[in-house]
């Protein structure tokens, strides 16, 4: 059980870092991409817009807490 | 060759490039202090491993439908190109210390001499674990790029070339200045490793999605010049900031 936690806690740190807010993001931001192409819209602006927003977000959080 | 392939490349040698100066820190400071040999077989049974990780994973990825794997390779390299770029932005800015090679050398022969004599198969086991441990861990950043950027594109051995020779690099420049390669601009390489890990994650992820990018191929070098001026405009407004609002740098972990 501790290796699998051990394990666990290794990938996360690896995919998702110590922001969890900008993997929420992107996921967040592709699945609207991917709803929206399906509904015709060709969507190529938005996750660029998106993750400009998601990584300006994240470094105030940083620059605020410090 | 194509655009994309050429910046896959040179993604891939320049993420190596830097892992693997990091990894060479820990080998000579262990190497230096407590002798070769176990170090060495230490290094091999991690370049084994990640070898083998390559060669499994890579021709593995080609079963699955491109579409999937671009979105899923693109979500990955979106969110981990990310946490390259925003530390990249957080060092320039002043936000979080730089990386200092003379002084993880330092500390890696400090740890590496107070460390226990403990033989285990022969080998002294301090050394061959944190050589290999040291870089396994490098190199798995390494071999996540030369897979994600491999198997998106359908270029896993132009990546892996790539990659590979950045090793070689390294290596001939470490024996060459027999110690850290500390004057290597660390910062610099991950800024622009992070900028295209982001932007090919973006590009891949949203074609993954079903978006047709204005322009095909060419976009990417949009995508790649919107996040540079974005990074550079971050960086401007942080130093700005900081100083007017002065901080402890390293605040960030």
């Amino acid at each position: 059980m501790k290796y699998l936690r051990s394990f666990g806690r290794f990938w996360w740190n690896f995919i998702v870092g110590d922001d969890w807010r900008v993997a929420a993001g992107v996921a967040a931001a592709l699945g609207l991409t991917s709803l929206l192409t399906h509904e015709g819209v060709n969507a190529w602006w938005l996750l660029p817009a998106s993750i400009a927003l998601v990584l300006t977000g994240s470094l105030l959080r940083v620059v605020r807490r410090s | 060759m194509s655009t994309s392939t050429i910046l896959i490349v040179a993604g891939a040698f320049l993420a190596s490039a830097v892992e693997m100066v990091e990894a060479l820190t820990i080998v000579l400071g262990v190497g230096v202090v407590r002798g070769w040999r176990s170090t060495l077989i230490g290094v091999a049974a991690a370049v084994v491993v990640l070898g083998v990780l390559v060669a499994a994973l890579g021709p593995a990825l080609r079963s699955i439908p491109i579409g999937t794997l671009r979105l899923v390779v693109g979500a990955l390299l979106l969110a981990f190109g990310l946490q390259w770029l925003r530390k990249a932005i957080l060092r320039s800015s002043g936000y979080k210390d730089l990386h200092d090679e003379d002084e993880a050398f330092t500390s890696e022969r400090e740890q590496a001499a107070a460390a226990g004599d403990e033989q285990r198969a022969g080998l002294d086991w301090y050394s061959f674990t944190v050589a290999f441990k040291g870089v396994l861990l490098e190199g798995l950043e390494v071999v996540f790029i030369v897979i994600a950027f491999g198997s998106a594109e359908g270029h896993l051995g132009l990546a892996a070339a790539g990659a590979a020779a950045a090793v070689v690099v390294v290596v001939i420049a470490g024996v060459l200045a027999k110690g850290p390669l500390s004057r290597v601009p660390e910062n610099t390489i991950k800024f622009v490793v992070g900028l295209l890990l982001t932007s090919f994650g973006c590009f891949w992820g949203a074609e993954g999605a079903g978006v047709d990018w204005p322009g095909d191929e060419l976009s990417l070098l949009g995508v790649i010049a919107f996040f540079g001026a974005l990074s550079f405009v971050l960086v401007r407004a942080l130093r700005r900031r900081r100083r007017v609002l002065p901080v402890t740098a390293g605040a960030e972990a």
